[in-house]
């Protein structure tokens, strides 16, 4: 039984991380990219690891796997956050039917205050 | 029962490795021509993610679950590495 269901979540993990893939191939710009990338990879890379803890089933390998698990969903968002930050900041070009910029009336006062801190 | 269960799980890790493979290509692909730099941290971010599940898939795959470690030292370092882009692309190299 716990084969069963440790194969399941294996291939929704695989199946989602493969989606993740497919995804920043196919999409139109680095924003929708970025969104793709982040959310199927921490799913599917969640799947696996609750695979992993089934199928061992002992302490200390759910112990790390929950620890990858949590570390990977802790991280993810942030590094996407950096990157889509960065990526704004240095004027990468959006998709062209892109309707609503709402950083645009904020970011000249954010990089007039970040200009005087440093 | 168990005897089933443990032949699907064999054929499904192999199954998943292959996926994680193509998965792991296309990340490559928007690597190699990713128009600006973000693009390609962000594929590199992508694959050391898919290689954090597929050394899960290994540990199942040879019933030896020593190799997790290696999965959190890799996960580790491509947050660190894609911090460190992110710095560099919003400040350079000055700061």
């Amino acid at each position: 039984m716990t084969g069963i269901l440790a194969a399941l979540l294996l291939f929704t993990g695989s199946f989602f991380t493969l989606l993740a893939a497919f995804g920043i191939v196919r999409l139109p710009d680095l924003f929708t990219r970025l969104h793709a990338a982040t959310k199927a990879s921490t799913l599917g890379v969640g799947c696996l690891m609750a695979g992993v803890a089934i199928h061992f089933g002992s302490l200390e390998t759910t112990t790390r796997a929950v620890a990858t698990t949590v570390f990977l969903l802790l991280t993810a968002p942030v590094g996407a956050h950096l990157l889509a930050r960065a990526a704004y900041w240095m004027g990468v070009e959006f998709w062209e039917k892109t309707q609503v910029d709402e950083l645009r009336r904020h970011w000249e006062v954010y990089s007039k205050q970040a200009g005087e801190d440093t | 029962m168990s005897e089933a269960g443990n032949s699907l799980l064999e054929i499904v890790a192999m199954v998943s490795l292959g996926m994680l493979s193509l998965a792991l290509f296309f990340a490559l692909i928007r690597l190699a021509k990713g128009p600006s730099l973000p693009d390609r941290v962000m594929a590199l971010d992508l694959m050391g993610s898919i290689v954090v599940g597929m050394i899960g898939v290994y540990c199942i795959a040879v019933e030896n679950a020593e190799f997790l470690d290696a999965g959190i030292v890799l996960g580790l370092i491509a947050f660190l590495s894609t911090v460190a882009f992110a710095k560099f692309i919003e400040k350079g190299l000055s700061r």
